[in-house]
C-alpha cells in the first residue's frame, strides 16, 4: 500500500497569548510544530503500514524551513518525505494548496490512500482535504474515528457526525482526514531519529511538477484576506464570593433578571 | 506586476507593529525597518497591522475572473438526514435573509437526496423563493461525491452570486469539494456576513488561529461566492405563513456513480451527548478529579435539560468520551448557556466555546483564565456549587 500524509507546519498555538495593550498575538517563544492533527494522520499511516506493508510518503507545501517538521516526520516511521516549496506556492488559500498538494501526489504515481487532518489549527478551515481529493478525481471522507478493515480495494471505516457515527465503505484511491479519537500517537524511537538525522528531504518546485503557475499561490487564489483584527477583548462579567448557597441563589436570581430562563427539570 | 510583498522603506518609522503581528515570525527589525524574510506565508495580518503608516503592500495577480455579471441572487444548500431537515438549515436561511435586504435579490435551496420531497415545503416556509430539487433513490445521505456533483451542476446552471452552507461536518466535507469543482473560493465557518455597501459583495468574517483573530475575506473575481456559515451563530428564520415560493426540479441532472457505500448509521444521541445542538452544556474538566464525579456533571445537564461536556484534560484521561470534547480538537459548540464546572479556561478549550451566549463558570481558582470570558462567575469549591445548584433550580 502506498500511503502519502499530507502535514502542515503550524505556529504551536498553546503558548498564544494576547498582549493586552497591543491586541496582538504574542509570538515570543512560540515554536513550529506539525499540526497536531497530522500527527494522529501520520499515526495511522503508519499502523496501516506496519499492519498491511507498503510505505508511507509524507509531503508538505511551505517555506524551506518546513524540513525540519518532516525530519520529525521520519523520525516517527515515514518512509519518504517531499517539500513542495517555491516561491510560486506563497499566499495559497485552500483552492490553491489543494490543487498544488494534489499535483504532487500525483507525481508520486498511483498512491493508493492519502491521509490528512480534519483541520490545521492556523486556518482551521478543514478544506484541504476534500480539495485535494476533488483536484486528484477520487473519493473522500472527513472525520474518521477508526478504521475497521482494509484490503486490496477498498476500506471500511468510521466517520463521526454530529449525532453518531456513520460505518461507510470507500474504494481506493481515496483520501480520508482524521481526527484524533483515531489513535493515540508514538514517540519517535531512537533509531528513527537517527534514520531523520542523515535523510534527504527532496525539494520540489513548480518545475518539478506537471502544474498550471495561474493556479498557484497568491495568484490561483480567489479569496482575499481584507482585514484582520483581533476579537474584543472579553469584559470578564460578574464574579460571586462567599457562601455557596448565596453565590447560587445570586447567580440564579441574575439569570432571572436578566431574561434568562432556567429549566425546570422534567417530573419534579 | 508579479505578487508579493514589499516594504515601502520611506513609509516605514520601525515601530515594530507588524513583527509583534506576525503569526509566522517573517519580519525582523533591520537598521530600524522591518525587513520581511522567506517565512512569509503572504497571510495578510502585518498590511493590517501597519494601516496607520501604509508602509506593508501585497500586490495581487488575479487569475482567470469569469464573467461575475452573469451570476444572481443567494443560495443554500439544504443539509439533511434521515428524512428531516438539518437544524443548521433555518440559521442559513436566516443568514440569506438578512443578505437579502442589502441584495434585492430571490434565495433559492438546493434540496438532493433521496425522498426528499417532503421537506421542500418546509424550507419554502422559511422565505425561500425557490427550491432546486433531485429526489432519486439513488442518492445517500452521506455520499458527497455524488451530493458534491449534483450540488456544482446545479450552481453551474442556475450561476447563484452566493452560495452557503452548514458549518457542519457534512457542509465543511461537502463544499469544499464543490469550490474545487467550480474553481472559486470557499471561506470556512463565518460567523458574521454582511455585503459590502459599494461593490455589493460579499464580507465573509470568521475566527482563525483558534479563535485569537478575526479575519473578514472575500471573493471578489470568482462566483459563486461560497461560505459554510457556523452552527448557532446565525439568528434561525422565523416561519413566513403562507410564502409562496416555487419547487424546481432538476432531475434532468446525470446522477453520477458513488465510490461510497453507507454500510450503517449510528445514533449515539442520548440527550446529554449531542452538544453540537444543545441549547445547555454542562462541562467538566480536570477539577472533577475523578471519573466518577462527571455524575455531578450530568446530574447539573440533566437538570437544566442539556448536554455534557469536557476539557480535553478530561477526555485524555479517558474520564469521558471523545465526542464530548469542546474546543480546538474537539467540537465547537454555541449554546444559549455554558457552564465550565473545574475548567481553567486554556486558550484551546475557549476556542470551542467562546460564542456562548451565557458563559457560567465555577473554578475555585480566582485567577482561572476562564473567569476572562465567564458572564457570571463563581469562586468556590465545584463539589459544593454544583449540588448547591441543582437542589434549588429543582426547588425553583
Ligand atoms: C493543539 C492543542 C489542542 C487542544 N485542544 C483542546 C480542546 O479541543 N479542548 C480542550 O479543552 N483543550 C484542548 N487543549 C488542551 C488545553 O490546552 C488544556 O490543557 C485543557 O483545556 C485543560 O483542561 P482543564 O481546564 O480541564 O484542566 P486544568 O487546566 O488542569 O484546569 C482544571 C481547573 O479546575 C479547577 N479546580 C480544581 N479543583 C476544583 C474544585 N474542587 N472546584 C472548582 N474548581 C476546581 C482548577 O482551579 C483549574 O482551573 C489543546 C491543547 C493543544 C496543545
Ligand atoms: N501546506 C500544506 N502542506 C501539507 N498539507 C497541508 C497543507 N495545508 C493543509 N494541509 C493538510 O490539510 C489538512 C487540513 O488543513 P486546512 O484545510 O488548512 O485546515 C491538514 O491537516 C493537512 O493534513
Amino acid at each position: 500500500m502506498k500511503i502519502v500524509v499530507c502535514i502542515k507546519q503550524v505556529p504551536d498555538t498553546t503558548n498564544v497569548r494576547i498582549n493586552p495593550e497591543t491586541n496582538t498575538l504574542i509570538r515570543e517563544g512560540v515554536e513550529s510544530i506539525i499540526n497536531p492533527f497530522d500527527m494522529y494522520a501520520l499515526e495511522e499511516a503508519i499502523r496501516l503500514k506496519e499492519k498491511h506493508g507498503g510505505e508511507v510518503i509524507v509531503m508538505s507545501m511551505g517555506p524551506p524551513q518546513v524540513e525540519s517538521s518532516l525530519k520529525d516526520a521520519i523520525a516517527l516511521g515515514a518512509d519518504q518525505a517531499i517539500l513542495l516549496t517555491d516561491r510560486a506556492f506563497a499566499g495559497a488559500d485552500t483552492l490553491a494548496t489543494s490543487y498544488t498538494l494534489a499535483a504532487g501526489i500525483n507525481a508520486l504515481n498511483d498512491a493508493d490512500l492519502v491521509i490528512m487532518g480534519k483541520q490545521a489549527i492556523d486556518g482551521d478551515t478543514g478544506q484541504v482535504g476534500p480539495g485535494v481529493a476533488e483536484n486528484l478525481g477520487v473519493p473522500h471522507i472527513t472525520d474518521i474515528r477508526k478504521i475497521e478493515e482494509v484490503t486490496d480495494n477498498y476500506m471500511v471505516c468510521e466517520r463521526l457526525l454530529e449525532e453518531g457515527y456513520v460505518r461507510l465503505k470507500v474504494k481506493f484511491p481515496a483520501v480520508i482526514t482524521v481526527v484524533k479519537e483515531i489513535n493515540e500517537p508514538r514517540l519517535p524511537s531512537l533509531k528513527g531519529k537517527m534514520k531523520a538525522k542523515s535523510a534527504t528531504i527532496l525539494q520540489w518546485t513548480t518545475k518539478d511538477l506537471d502544474i498550471d503557475v495561474d493556479r498557484l499561490g497568491l495568484t490561483g487564489s480567489p479569496t482575499q484576506v481584507v482585514r484582520i483584527f483581533t476579537p474584543p477583548k472579553p469584559e470578564g462579567g460578574k464574579v460571586y464570593k462567599g457562601e455557596t448557597r448565596d453565590m447560587v441563589s445570586e447567580l440564579l436570581s441574575d439569570l432571572q433578571a436578566n431574561g434568562v430562563a432556567i429549566k425546570k427539570s422534567k417530573g419534579n | 506586476m508579479s505578487n508579493g510583498i514589499k516594504v515601502i522603506k520611506d513609509k516605514c518609522v520601525g515601530c515594530g507593529l507588524c513583527v509583534k503581528s506576525c503569526p509566522y515570525g517573517a519580519i525582523e527589525l533591520i537598521d530600524k525597518k522591518a525587513v520581511i524574510n522567506e517565512k512569509c506565508t503572504l497571510c495578510g495580518v502585518c498590511v493590517d497591522a501597519c494601516r496607520k503608516f501604509g508602509a506593508i503592500v501585497i500586490t495581487r495577480n488575479t487569475f482567470r475572473g469569469q464573467d461575475i455579471a452573469a451570476y444572481s441572487g443567494i443560495c443554500v444548500y439544504a443539509e439533511h438526514r434521515q428524512g428531516k431537515l438539518s437544524s443548521i438549515v433555518p440559521e442559513i436561511i436566516g443568514a440569506a435573509r438578512e443578505l437579502k435586504k442589502d441584495l434585492s435579490k430571490p434565495i433559492c435551496a438546493i434540496l438532493v437526496g433521496k425522498d426528499v420531497s417532503a421537506m421542500a415545503r418546509e424550507i419554502i416556509s422559511y422565505g425561500v423563493d425557490e427550491v432546486l430539487m433531485i429526489d432519486n433513490p439513488k442518492i445517500g445521505d452521506f455520499a458527497e461525491d455524488i451530493q458534491a456533483q449534483l450540488v456544482a451542476d446545479i450552481l453551474t446552471e442556475k450561476k447563484p452570486e452566493i452560495f452557503l452552507g452548514g458549518g457542519t461536518i457534512i457542509g465543511r466535507s461537502l463544499l469544499p469539494k464543490v469550490a474545487a469543482k467550480l474553481l472559486t473560493g470557499l471561506t470556512a465557518d463565518c460567523t458574521e456576513l454582511a455585503i459590502d455597501p459599494d461593490e455589493k459583495i460579499l464580507h465573509q468574517t470568521r475566527p482563525a488561529f483558534g479563535g485569537n483573530i478575526m479575519a473578514t475575506i472575500l471573493c471578489r473575481n470568482h462566483r459563486p461566492q461560497m461560505a459554510t456559515v457556523r452552527h448557532k451563530v446565525m439568528k434561525p428564520a422565523d416561519i413566513v405563513e403562507g410564502y409562496e415560493g416555487k419547487v424546481t426540479d432538476m432531475s434532468h441532472i446525470a446522477i453520477p456513480e458513488s465510490q461510497i457505500e453507507v454500510l450503517e448509521f449510528v445514533e449515539e444521541q442520548t440527550e446529554t451527548v449531542n452538544i453540537a445542538d444543545a441549547d445547555f452544556i454542562v462541562s467538566g474538566g480536570r477539577g472533577l478529579k475523578d471519573p466518577k464525579n462527571f455524575k455531578l456533571i450530568e446530574d447539573l445537564a440533566k437538570a437544566l435539560g442539556g448536554a455534557v461536556g469536557a476539557s480535553r484534560a478530561a477526555v485524555d484521561a479517558d474520564w469521558i468520551p471523545y465526542s464530548h470534547q469542546v474546543g480546538q480538537t474537539g467540537k465547537t459548540v454555541n449554546p444559549n448557556i455554558y457552564v465550565a464546572c473545574g475548567i481553567s479556561g486554556a486558550i484551546q478549550h475557549l476556542a470551542g466555546m467562546k460564542s456562548s451566549d451565557i458563559i457560567i463558570a465555577i473554578n475555585s481558582d480566582p485567577e482561572a483564565p476562564i473567569f476572562d470570558v465567564a458572564h457570571y462567575g463563581i469562586v468556590g469549591d465545584l463539589f459544593e456549587v454544583v449540588p448547591e445548584m441543582i437542589k434549588q433550580i429543582k426547588g425553583a
